[in-house]
């Protein structure tokens, strides 16, 4: 048994990659990929030009304003600076512009959208989170909470996913003449060669090579041959007989 | 049926569902068909649960993701209530209760945020020129000058409401990150109740030695009933995520944590509107030149009495 953290290791310590698995009262679990400190901070970017650039203009017409002005800028400062993220989290389907460019929005912990609440509490704790300096506690809190999870984030119940986890199109299988698989797989390893087929179109050929090669006792062929027999196995896999699909 | 023959039977259903999230997610909720979405996004959900069980290839489960994702996101949003009568609500009874039900937190703030500013006082009584140890000269000298016959002039309303503005900005800024720190296991609030309390006993002590303590307390009394309360409750609020980073009890610390949220959401909300109140009275009450020194100590002690009674009875026998 798998310890971890003097727990037990549940189904997502063991994932490799940054799918997240949350059930809805459907009964069926969705995938939640989480987004990772070099997408939010690229997003933290764009939304700090755009903010500078909306308090330039701010300034630049309050500065005609006087004191009023002055007294009205400082207002909106303080607005911008603390309410910015919770204003678009909350309106703006859980999503300042800068993660909107990235693709990013920000959920509770079980995939519903962040409320006003949960939003309030991960920005104030945005304060914490740069401490000591350029983002470090948030960074460090990052990365050990296994969910890319900030100190705001970790209180608030919240994660950044990314919006769209794959497109909406069903790609095809490229075009191959069916054969059987030469033994009986399982049910994890035909899912493995049917991804292998799909993908294979958006990899370098000597990319679909060498993963290739690491199956020759399968295929029973090295190099191109190879390829084209894996993704004939994954057409029959998914039901294609005959010669072409 | 295998995978293509899934896919074929339930495409169009699939592009429907699709078609109408779009249209709820750009906003469109009135629409006659969308009476079905609920249904038709449980049958979603089977073709899901049905594509994983029998192991259809990526991009079918895939999508039928990004559809469950996408109407769970609608069907599970939480309803907004009405937010102006929610806020009133909460300030006229839920938050002087939640105030509360922390009092010992509040108590530990008030002597973690006073207690230092009395020693300091102290401290200064004795010896005057400690107050360098915490204040450049420059800052001292500007107190001086700031207090040392009251205002020279009526600044005018413009004047007023640039110090609104700094108010709003600095003071809110002051509190909020007095929380906040609260979340590095309570050391980020300690710091600054400790912090904010030792130079506010250095101020008072100085310009009351400096002779002008009059001028100073007329002019601080009003709004400090409301700010330097606020100040404290942020501390609790802070000290409320400290307790449970520190001391999570029987849950895992993210857990106590999460636990601990709701309530300190409530006490900043309600001590950034004290402090809204606070910048109000300090740009607009305290700083008038016209009214006599003995009325603003008057209405000054009236308001920390309002504001005692408030946190003590507010929202009692209420439901």
């Amino acid at each position: 048994m798998a310890w971890a953290g003097g727990r037990e290791l549940g189904e997502n310590d063991l994932r490799i990659d940054t799918e997240r698995q949350r059930a809805t009262p459907e009964g069926v679990t969705l995938g939640l990929r989480v987004a990772g400190p070099f997408a939010r901070g690229l997003a933290w970017l764009f939304d700090l030009m755009l903010i500078f650039v909306a308090l330039f203009v701010v300034l630049l017409a309050a500065s005609l304003l006087g004191n009023f002005g002055a007294g009205l800028a400082m207002v909106l400062i303080f607005l911008v600076y603390w309410g910015y993220p919770v204003a678009f989290e909350v309106l703006r389907r859980g999503a300042t512009p800068g993660k909107t460019i990235l693709g990013l929005e920000v959920v509770h912990d079980d995939g519903t959208p962040v409320g006003p609440r949960a939003s309030v509490l991960r920005n104030l704790l945005r304060f914490a989170d740069f401490l000591p300096f350029a983002w470090g506690f948030g960074l460090m809190s990052m990365l050990l909470s296994g969910s890319f999870q900030r100190l705001g984030d970790l209180a608030a119940g919240t994660v950044v996913v990314y919006r769209n986890s794959a497109g909406t199109d069903l790609p095809d299988l490229p075009n191959e003449t069916p054969i059987p698989p030469p033994v009986g797989l399982d049910r994890q390893e035909q899912r493995a060669l049917i991804d292998y087929a799909t993908r294979v179109p958006t990899w370098t050929g000597e990319r679909a090579v060498e993963l290739a090669d690491l199956v020759v006792p399968l295929t029973g062929a090295e190099g191109t041959q190879g390829v084209r027999r894996l993704v004939g196995m994954a057409a029959w896999l998914i039901g294609r007989r005959g010669t072409s699909a | 049926m295998n995978r293509d023959e899934f896919v074929g039977a339930n495409r169009a259903l699939w592009t429907r569902v699709e078609g109408m999230l779009d249209r709820l997610e750009s906003g469109d909720r009135y629409e006659q068909e969308l009476a079905e979405l609920p249904a038709l996004y449980r049958r979603c959900c089977h073709h899901l649960a049905l594509a994983r069980q029998r192991h259809f290839d990526a991009s079918v489960e895939a999508r039928l993701n990004r559809i469950a994702l996408r109407g769970h996101h609608q069907l599970y949003r939480k309803r907004r209530g009405n937010f102006a009568a929610d806020t009133l609500r909460f300030l006229g009874a839920g938050f002087p209760r939640l105030v509360r039900s922390h009092a010992a937190l509040f108590w530990l703030a008030t002597v973690l945020f006073y207690g230092p500013g009395l020693v300091m006082a102290t401290l200064i009584f004795q010896d005057p020129d400690i107050v360098y140890t915490l204040l450049s000269p420059a800052q001292v000298a500007e107190f001086e000058i700031m207090y040392s016959d009251g205002p020279e002039q009526e600044r005018g309303s413009e004047g007023d409401f640039a110090a609104f503005g700094f108010y709003i900005y600095n003071n809110i800024s002051v509190a909020f990150r007095t929380f906040a720190g609260g979340i590095l296991a309570g050391l980020g609030t300690l710091f600054f109740l400790i912090f904010n309390g030792l130079f506010l006993g250095a101020v008072f002590a100085h310009l009351t030695h400096a002779g002008v303590a009059d001028n100073l307390l007329a002019f601080v009394i009003t709004h400090g009933a409301f700010e330097l309360t606020a100040i404290v409750i942020a501390g609790v609020a802070g000290l409320r995520m400290g307790q449970a980073v520190v001391a999570p009890g029987g849950f895992r610390r993210v857990d106590a944590l999460r636990r601990a949220a709701p309530d300190c959401v409530g006490l900043i909300l309600g001590c950034t509107a004290l402090l809204v109140a606070a910048a109000f009275v300090e740009a607009f009450w305290s700083s008038s030149v016209w009214l006599p020194a003995e009325v603003k100590i008057w209405v000054g002690s009236a308001a920390w009495g309002a504001v005692g009674l408030y946190l003590a009875f507010g929202g009692r026998g209420g439901s």
